[in-house]
């Protein structure tokens, strides 16, 4: 097996491993590398895990419910942070689709007490077509920190159908930042964090970009369980053409919680769909639960300002776009960046 | 400079400039009054090629170039900054990286904390790009940006309106430096001598004429309806408007 026809720093991995607690690396259904570098870390292969860890299966369909549905999994990571633990660098995972037509994997993130962890997940495809289902259960136990970083980058024919939940206890952080720039030719996923603990919070970010013949329906939906439990959702996609659903849920079951939803996106093709869902939900008395949705192209009067500055109006309207992904505020690999500059240069030839 | 020759301008259809003669000689600020909707911001957005200004007839050259149909960028690139009356936000853009951008495609490397030192802009180095700025804070970012192009042409469009009046004389020096006018006696050359080799010129919009208490106008026009219908001693033109209005620059035809 190689790896070398996929540039995995694009999506988030370093080789070698020099700044990392430790890595996990599959491809198709085969695990290529399980390492780890930082005491209090643990990594296995989920069906390793299953065998060796006595409370494993607790984990397993705990927090989303069982879909036999789906058949079964052929791996998938499992990592747990033990109490207290909190690595200084990132632990990285990295899925690739090589020659199998479809992937299957179940990965869990135990997060525990007061512990914190940073997780990157690059997920690609060699092949064009294919199939990837990725079911995800993170646990952040009280006080805990789970900053979780996706990075996708998908041949063009390929379907990802993730299921994702999250479980947060008080006062635990679940941080989520998502990045899509290779766009997948079907792409579903309405990830659902729960705040069960008092002032557990989420911070959940995503960027993508689709291109014509893409169809992408992405979401993110917090359930505000409990008192002082925040939660904040922030989506931004610019569209070349295809199709971008970017849906939005937060309901609020507790008075008083506060909850911040913010779906902008940038059509740049009349080709192209987008379409902005943003949910509020209220349960509760008290509550302060906002959204914000915009859909639209680029002013012309901005493309101007920067020319009246100098720049050509593709130079213009790429650093337009470079801002409204706004990805300095995501700490995103060096090699993304570049290639995310790319993907924005593209920008040139759709207006 | 820049000559404008019988221009003649659309906005969204309808004639707004009726045909204007109006001459930026090299080395000259050119004052230009009016009252609100006569045209000041029409013509000034139309010199710099801006969409939405349509001309329908006449020409505009600078430096020697007939430029009426060059795009924005380039009229940018040959030296002409514009201070925008109302510049727009442009989100996720730091003032920071707009500075060095007008910089660098005037083919110069500035230090932006420096120049912000300049107008007091150091802390909106990192803010997004007019987001939320008062009204005077968008008049210095916006010289901070032309003092970072620094462009033979300025054009101002109201560059004292919201401007305390510290900053006021904070801008005036700002806009002089870029001009190459605040020069001081030098051995062996008079001020007279240093100011006929002045090259930078400025077209300003004012209603005020505060800016001018800092900076020496040396022509003044008067646009009303679309029509210049006045022009002379800058000053003589702003007390006359102070004393007795509009009415009597109409006269002047
Ligand atoms: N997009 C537009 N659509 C319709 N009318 C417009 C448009 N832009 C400008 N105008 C009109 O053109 C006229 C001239 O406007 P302009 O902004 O040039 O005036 P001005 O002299 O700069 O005024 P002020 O002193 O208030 O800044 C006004 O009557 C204005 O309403
Ligand atoms: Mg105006």
């Amino acid at each position: 097996m190689s790896v070398k026809k996929i540039e995995l720093e694009k999506i988030g991995i370093d080789q070698e491993e020099k700044e990392r607690a430790g890595s996990y690396m599959q491809v198709d259904s085969g695990v290529l590398r399980c390492t780890v570098k930082q005491e209090g870390v643990e990594i296995y292969p989920t069906r390793e895990a299953l065998e060796t860890l006595s409370d494993a299966k607790n984990y397993l369909w705990n927090a989303l419910e069982k879909d036999d549905s789906l058949g079964d999994f052929s791996n998938g990571y499992f990592i747990v942070v033990r109490k207290g633990v909190k690595p200084l660098f990132p632990v990285q995972a990295c899925l690739l689709i090589e020659e199998e037509e479809k992937q299957h994997v179940h990965n869990i993130i135990v997060v525990e007490e007061d512990a914190e962890l940073n997780v990157i997940t690059g997920c690609a495809s060699v092949p064009q077509r294919g199939k990837h289902i990725g079911i995800s259960e993170f646990y952040v136990k009280k006080g805990g920190k789970l900053h979780f970083t996706m990075i996708h980058m998908w041949g063009r024919e390929v379907e990802v159908l993730p299921k994702t939940a999250v479980v947060v206890e008080e006062g635990g952080v679940f941080i989520s930042d998502y990045i899509c720039l290779h766009p997948a030719a079907k792409i579903k996923a309405y990830p659902t964090v729960y705040l069960n603990g008092r002032g557990a919070t989420a911070r959940l970010q995503s960027i993508t970009v689709s291109t014509p013949g893409s169809y992408i329906d992405l979401g993110n939906r917090v359930y505000l369980k409990e008192a002082e439990t925040r939660a904040e959702i922030i989506s931004r996609s610019v569209c070349f053409g295809g199709t971008i659903i970017a849906r939005g849920h937060l309901i609020g079951e507790y008075p008083g919680v506060k909850a911040h939803l913010e779906c902008k996106g940038l059509l740049l093709s009349d080709k192209g769909v987008m379409h902005a869902i943003p949910e509020l939900e209220g349960r509760a008395k008290d509550l302060e639960m906002s959204h914000e949705a915009a859909v639209g192209k680029i002013a012309k009067e901005e493309i101007e300002y920067l020319m009246a500055r100098g720049l050509s109006e593709d130079e213009a309207v790429a650093t337009i776009v470079r801002g409204f992904l706004n990805v300095d505020i995501i700490g995103i690999p060096e090699a993304l960046k570049r290639e995310l500059d790319k993907i924005i240069e593209m920008s040139d030839s759709a207006m | 400079m820049l000559k404008i020759e019988g221009l003649k301008v659309n906005v969204e259809g309808k004639e707004i400039l009726h045909g204007i003669d109006l001459e930026v000689p090299e080395g000259k600020v050119v004052t230009l009054m009016g009252p609100n909707g006569s045209g000041k911001t029409t013509l000034i957005m139309t010199i710099m090629g801006f969409s939405g200004y349509e001309v329908t007839s006449g020409r505009i050259i600078f430096k020697g170039r007939d430029i009426t149909h060059l795009p924005v960028h380039e009229r940018a690139k040959m030296g002409i900054g514009l201070a925008f009356q109302r510049p727009p936000v442009i989100r996720g853009v730091k003032t920071r990286q707009i500075v060095e951008i007008a910089a660098s495609v005037r083919g110069k490397e500035v230090d932006p904390y420096e120049l912000a030192q300049e107008v007091n802009m150091e802390e909106f180095l990192d803010r997004e790009v007019n987001l939320g700025f008062s009204g005077g804070e968008m008049k210095r970012s916006e010289i901070l940006q032309l003092m970072a192009m620094d462009p033979d042409l300025l054009l101002l469009d109201e560059p004292e309106s919201g401007v305390d009046l510290e900053s006021i004389g904070l801008l005036g020096r700002a806009i002089n430096k870029i001009l190459g006018r605040n020069i001081e006696p030098v051995e062996g050359k008079s001020i007279k001598e240093l100011k006929a080799a002045r090259k930078k010129s400025a077209l300003i919009i004012t209603h005020t004429g505060h800016i001018l208490n800092y900076i020496d106008a040396d022509i003044g026009y008067v646009l009303i309806k679309g029509r210049i219908v006045c022009s002379g001693n800058p000053l003589e033109i702003l007390r006359t408007i102070e004393k007795y209005g509009y009415k009597e620059c109409e006269r002047c035809l």
